[in-house]
């Protein structure tokens, strides 16, 4: 028999990263407030970014923050929200400032301001030159933005349900509107149930990398939340654009910064040419990701990639010497030791790019409201961060700008969700409000196909690696879209092992899957639907954007079984759409 | 160089220290062996044990590049990340020995509870305490921000408490890792009261337990030098802070 707990809170935050932690901190002192995490708070991903944070803070050269919203709106390739760029941009400043006063020990110029560091794709009035507006910490800006964050929820007393796994929204109807109610948990150490009755809930759940095989993500990375709200009947914007990022370990996917370029490394490949002086002939190395990765992409298909077979090409870091590689890049430099057993001070590191960032979401307000289609708002949800699509990324993020995302708008998103349940009544709970859950976890618990979870997902995996990566067709994705309803298929007949109730990480990995299978579909359908080149999603068949046809954000809808698509504007204030050339 | 090139894979012993709090009155010890290649991690054969052989198999792990702190683990007796700790780099003529770290109380298999190591981090305060309102960022040299630079890089994995024959004999013993923790915020430039962390370390189970013996700095994935911010905390509790 389950055990099912009853807790009442003002706001219920899911996610203990970045923005998760970033809307507690606005929430907690005024209302009260609850954070949820399938995980501890600092093992959350947000602590594996490395190269910093961007605000056009000025302090090493000239600098405004609206240079930095037309680079955020290029950089996506015109798919970006303008007026939610310019507040990203415009809220930057204090964001970052925000941070350093709460504790964090940014890197320093010579007179003691916050330092800051050339990024990809942010330049000088308007792509005139690379501009200095990364705020860093070495390369684990990351890293001390997570222990900050979890540093002032203990100083303020911040409530924390750590390893509690919701899986399940509650929404009910409140003068015909659906509203949200609360959220329901399964905890991980007891196998109980917790209904989380609440006026205002927060989503700050993170991506879904994991779909494929070569990623930077954690494996925790499920889109555990983003699968939720699909099931709920929650649209999901622009899931077709997914970011890899140029510079991965090869084979292994593990990030390597983009701020060693920002230092000066340069990508070459075989024969040691510097081949972003072809693609990008004026920022060259620190062109978007999207750019480069396909440019590697291309430079191994045309027979100049590097090592034994070819398949990877190479970051030259050695002409930065020990001493910048020690102090401001000193992570990467480890992981390159510890994982390749290459020293990047005198050799160049085998890379290619690895799947990393999720610009499509579940759609919000630029006030963190979450939508239930273009323009009608479900009272008492919120979502922020990489969950989320405001959409400030459009179609291919600018590094430095996600650590800045899930303060900007985790920030906001605490801050409304607050003010949303001082005014408003705790909604009556659905009946049986804890029952699909309760039934999920039983199914689950005992699963005794002959299906295996392991290998439904690395199929999945190696699937979306190899048609849905960073060059798609409609054939590459035709064959995604059959292989992931197969899979689907087989996973109604999985088995599992445990049957216990006590960390059950063998049914929690069960769960996870479903959310991957579920979200790699979207993708895919959505993926195929987009049929012209843009940002990160990028269509041999459909080489060139095509704003006639596709200069919206793709909006799609779970109908029972199948996946129906709509369209939702692009906000446009003071950038119309160029050629994006770099 | 793993998936690079063309690598042979090797039989791997793993013994690991099961327990199932649901059906085991007492840990025991069980034996998967595993196909390996010289670059995989601990963490690779533990998930292969759990994928192709044992579902029920138990152990907490996320990131899986040593940035998480969630797979701390004692490999062949010493506490190390199991996603850090290369295959080649261990002496696979024998079997690998794979156990829970000691001292947290066992929850299952390779899982303890972390509820005392964050109880204890967070009775030192560790968190920025100024009354200055600076306008913008405070300021700060860059002398003054690596003066505390190595003890920013903790990710609370627990490897270096529970490495601590002080923390497995007196578990009141604040630890390695909050005293990191405290040291972090006592030699930073901008913080106000360093002396309160100061006055909760110079208690009975404070700094002074500490015997010196390194575990605590030779278990440290990051590379921290724990036992010489221990020192620094322990001249601080003497002389004063000197930044």
């Amino acid at each position: 028999m389950t055990t099912v707990h009853h807790h009442e809170y003002d706001v219920v935050i899911v996610g203990a990263g970045g923005a998760g932690m970033r809307a507690a901190i606005e929430s907690a002192p005024n209302v009260k407030t609850a954070v949820i995490s399938k995980l501890y708070p600092t093992r959350s991903h947000t602590g594996a970014a490395q190269g910093g944070m961007a605000a056009a803070l000025a302090n090493v050269e000239e600098d405004s923050w609206e240079w930095h919203t037309f680079d955020t709106v290029k950089g996506g390739d015109y798919l970006v929200d303008q007026d939610a760029a310019e507040i990203l941009a415009r809220e930057a400043i204090d964001a970052v400032l925000d941070l350093e006063n709460m504790g964090l020990p940014f890197n320093r110029t010579p007179d003691g301001k916050i330092d800051q560091r050339r990024f990809g794709g942010h330049t000088r009035d308007h792509g005139k030159a690379p501009v200095r507006r990364s705020c860093y910490a070495a390369d684990r800006t990351g890293h001390m933005i997570l222990q900050t964050l979890f540093q002032n929820c203990v100083k303020l007393g911040v409530e924390f349900y750590n390893e509690f796994y919701v899986l399940d929204l509650l929404l009910t109807d409140v003068k015909g509107k659906s509203t949200a109610a609360g959220v329901v948990a399964y905890e991980l150490s007891t196998g109980d149930i917790h209904v989380f009755n609440a006026t205002s809930v927060i989503f700050a759940t993170g991506g879904f990398g994991k779909m494929y095989k070569t990623t930077s993500n954690a494996h925790t990375l499920t889109g555990d939340g983003v699968g939720i709200a699909w099931r709920k009947g929650i649209p999901l914007e622009d899931m077709e654009f997914f970011q890899f990022h140029p510079t991965g370990l090869a084979g292994l996917g593990i990030l390597l910064t983009e701020g060693a370029r920002g230092e000066g490394a340069i990508l070459r490949n075989a024969s040691g040419v510097r081949f972003m002086e072809r693609y990008a002939p004026t920022i060259k190395d620190l062109a978007p990701r999207d750019i480069i990765s396909r440019c590697m992409v291309q430079e191994v298909a045309e027979g100049r990639g590097a090592g034994p077979n070819k398949d990877y090409v190479l970051l030259d870091c050695t002409h930065l010497g020990a001493e910048v590689l020690e102090t401001k890049l000193p992570d990467i430099t480890e992981f390159a030791r510890t994982y390749l057993g290459v020293d990047p001070v005198v050799e160049p590191v085998p890379v290619m790019p690895t799947a990393h960032y999720a610009m499509g979401g579940i759609p919000t307000t630029v006030n963190a409201e979450v939508l239930l289609d273009n323009t009608t708002v479900i009272p008492g949800l919120y979502a922020a961060g990489e969950c989320a699509c405001v959409s400030v990324h459009g179609s291919n993020r600018l590094g430095t700008n996600s650590l800045l995302d899930i303060n900007v708008f985790g920030k906001r998103a605490g801050k409304n969700a607050a003010a949303y349940a001082k005014k408003a009544k705790l909604p009556a709970l659905p009946k049986a409000a804890e029952q699909f859950v309760v039934d999920l976890i039983d199914s689950a618990r005992t699963a005794n196909g002959k299906e295996s979870v392991a290998s439904i997902r690395k199929e999945l995996q190696v699937e979306m690696d190899r048609n849905a990566q960073v060059f798609r067709t409609e054939k590459s994705l035709g064959h995604a879209q059959k292989v992931i309803h197969d899979l689907r298929v087989r996973y109604a007949k999985i088995g599992i092992h445990d049957r216990g109730q006590r960390f059950n990480t063998d049914l929690l990995e069960a769960v996870e899957l479903g959310f991957l299978l579920d979200l790699a579909e979207v993708v895919v359908v959505s993926a195929r639907n987009r049929k012209e080149s843009r940002g990160g999603h990028m269509r041999d068949d459909f080489p060139d954007r095509d704003d006639k046809g596709y200069m919206q954000h793709t909006m799609a809808y779970k109908k029972g079984d199948d996946i129906a698509l709509g369209w939702k504007p692009v906000v446009i204030t003071n950038y119309p759409p160029m050629e994006r050339k770099y | 160089m793993g998936e690079l090139g063309v690598v042979d894979s090797f039989t791997v012993t793993f013994i690991v220290r099961r327990f199932n709090p649901e059906t085991d009155s007492e840990p025991h010890w069980q034996d998967f062996d595993v196909e390996m290649y010289s670059t995989d991690r601990v963490l690779d054969g533990l998930h292969k044990i759990k994928w192709d052989q044992d579902g029920s198999l138990s152990f907490r792990r996320s990131c899986a590049h040593g940035i998480c702190g969630s797979d701390a683990m004692r490999i062949n007796g010493r506490n190390r990340l199991a996603c850090k700790t290369l295959i080649k780099d261990l002496d696979i003529s024998k079997p690998v020995y794979v156990e829970a770290i000691k001292g947290l109380p066992l929850e299952k298999d390779l899982i303890v509870d972390m509820e005392p190591f964050f109880a204890a981090y967070r009775e030192v305060q560790p968190f920025l305490q100024t009354s200055a309102k600076p306008k913008k960022e405070h300021l700060q040299s860059v002398e003054q921000r690596e003066r505390f630079d190595d003890t920013t890089k903790c990710i609370l994995c627990a490897a270096c408490t529970t490495s601590c024959p002080v923390f497995w004999t007196d578990g009141q013993y604040f630890g390695p890792a909050a005293i990191v923790a405290a040291h972090r915020f006592i030699f930073d430039s901008r913080d106000e009261e360093a002396q309160v962390r100061l006055d909760i370390l110079n208690s009975k189970e404070g700094v002074w337990r500490c015997r010196t013996t390194f575990n605590c700095s030779e278990a440290c994935p990051r590379g921290i030098e724990v036992t010489k911010a221990i020192s620094e905390v322990k001249q601080a509790a003497i002389r004063g802070v000197r930044r």
